[in-house]
């Protein structure tokens, strides 16, 4: 079984939106991967259904052997303990610094604070960041803020990083540091790497696997696709 | 120790929102004091109550004066068929002749005065009678009254019936309004919870995301409604220990008449204390946890 297995995935939000139709598909361990499609096209739930944020009405969705779709709900942090998650907002606590927000998953895990110390200080190495550790978020630029969430994700050093249009907000300068750090980390450490976006020149550059979902189908899947705009191909 | 470390994290997290949302908890832990100084009046009240009804069920007695005329056998008849009653325990009947009653009310000197003024001394010979059960003391003395050589029957009547309904219905009324205050400050601090919930609502998403477990979300805000119950016990037990220790001093420990003696403050202010902290805390932490079930949907 591939490190992550989504067969016949059917998603339909409470309201009647049709997110996710008859959906199979699968990523090896250390793959980078792009999920591309409009605005609604079923990037983002994608990318929820694999931490656990939603779960399918129908299929089976498997990240490293087990099926979280069936997983019970006071077991989810067990999954997101293993799974760096970065999104386009950071989701940064504003009253914690630089080095709070990213020692908060490690201190709620009730780690050893040496440990924490070692494991933020190399996850803030990766990102580039050492000389803002005391800093707040609100005194860092968007690439910054970016980066200590990317930080956070990876302080654990899980084996999947998540990302749901993390350049969104960014401008093509920051966004292209943003991806040279995951491109890095996704060598360094070979974890594996799903990014929904719709930034097409990042797409372009990078020369990676691209999942194409349109109104929630998955139109087309290419080893190292570009960005596509036709959805008749 | 893992859990120590989480548990310190969380018990600095609990103060921390404390402190943040300053306003909001003075109001809940204000809310809170007022609670525990009626809960604690309360049980104050009881505890008198209790007390006083024990001393009159202590002294409370009926005295059976035996005919002037009566031989030794007559009165030996006598103390047997008041032992035989069943509401009458064998070891509390006393037999006082009229001379020793005499003497001890003579201890008295404007008693003795009058005693001295008189050739014939006027007192009868009388049982003193303890019952058991004070509610059926009417029934008791009324069978004394058949009794042959026996001329009067006295106890408290209609004092002691009104008296003991009294105290029943204010040991009732203290215990329901205890109950229904709690109720309320575990509603209140519950709220406040809420309110704390919704103002790190960010920070719970976050720390959803990341892994952290469900128990360790929920501990910092059973541990915040313990603290405000905890602090909002504080003004109540100063108020206890001070305001009933000079309330007792003030009126002499007796109030209203000699009969009704309050409660030494020694005897209970730290009890009373103990139980509003505990109060407080659990309270604080019921209403917490009430908060935590319905707005944490985890």
């Amino acid at each position: 079984m591939e490190f992550i297995e989504l067969k016949n995935v059917f998603k339909v939000y409470t309201n009647g939106v049709s997110a996710l139709a008859d959906v199979s598909l699968s990523i090896s361990k250390g793959e980078f991967v792009f999920v591309i499609g409009e605005s609604g096209s079923g990037k983002s739930t994608l990318t929820k259904l694999l931490y656990r944020e939603e779960k399918p009405n129908r299929g089976s969705v498997y990240v490293g052997g087990i099926n979280v779709a069936k997983l019970r709900n006071s077991n989810v942090y067990k999954l997101r303990r293993k799974i760096g998650v970065v999104f386009q907002d950071f989701k940064l606590l504003p009253k914690l610094t630089v080095y709070e927000n990213i020692a908060y998953p490690l201190e709620s895990y009730g780690m050893k604070s040496d440990e924490i110390r070692n494991r933020v200080l190399k996850a803030v190495e990766r990102v580039g960041l050492k000389d803002k550790l005391r800093s707040y978020p609100n005194q860092l630029s968007g690439g910054e803020q970016q980066r200590v969430c990317i930080a956070r994700a990876i302080v654990n050093e899980p084996k999947l990083i998540i990302c749901d249009e993390p350049t969104g907000d960014l401008d093509p300068k920051m966004s292209k540091e943003i991806m040279d750090v995951l491109d890095t980390i996704n060598k360094d450490l070979e974890s594996t790497i799903i990014m929904a976006t719709h930034d097409k020149e990042i797409v372009n550059r990078m020369k990676k696997r691209v999942i194409y979902l349109h109104n929630g189908v998955l139109v087309s899947d290419k080893k190292k696709g570009n960005y596509i705009e036709d959805e008749n191909i | 120790m893992k859990i120590f470390r989480i548990i310190r994290k969380n018990v600095k997290d609990a103060f921390k929102s404390i402190f943040r949302n300053f306003s909001l908890s003075m109001a809940s832990v204000s809310c809170t004091s007022i609670t525990l100084i009626l809960v604690s009046i309360a049980l104050l009240v009881t505890y008198n109550v209790n007390s006083i009804t024990r001393s009159i069920e202590d002294v409370l007695t009926i005295i059976v004066f035996v005919d002037k005329n009566a031989t030794d056998q007559d009165i030996e008849n006598v103390r047997f068929q008041i032992e035989s009653n069943s509401n009458v325990d064998k070891k509390e009947v006393i037999y006082r002749t009229k001379e020793e009653i005499k003497e001890s009310l003579s201890e008295d000197e404007d008693l003795k005065s009058v005693f001295d003024t008189l050739d014939e001394n006027p007192i009868q010979s009388a049982f003193v009678v303890k019952v058991k059960d004070l509610k059926k003391i009417t029934d008791t003395a009324n069978s004394f009254k058949n009794i042959p050589f026996v001329k009067q029957v006295k106890y408290g009547e209609s004092l002691v019936n009104r008296l003991l309904s009294m105290f029943d219905i204010i040991r009732n009324a203290c215990i329901i309004a205890c109950i229904a205050l709690i109720l309320v400050t575990a509603f209140l601090i519950g709220n406040t919870i809420k309110i704390t919930i919704f103002a790190r609502r960010q920070e719970i998403a976050i720390m959803r995301l990341v892994g952290t477990s469900n128990t360790v979300i929920r501990m910092p805000f059973l541990i915040e409604g313990f603290v405000l119950g905890f602090i909002g016990a504080i003004v109540p037990i100063l108020l206890t220990i001070y305001g009933y220790t000079f309330l007792y001093d003030y009126v002499g420990g007796r109030l209203f008449t000699d009969l009704i003696v309050l409660v030494k403050p020694s005897e209970i202010i730290y009890a009373t204390s103990l139980v509003l902290l505990i109060v407080g805390g659990l309270v604080g932490m019921f209403g917490s946890l009430r908060a935590v079930r319905r707005y944490l949907k985890i």
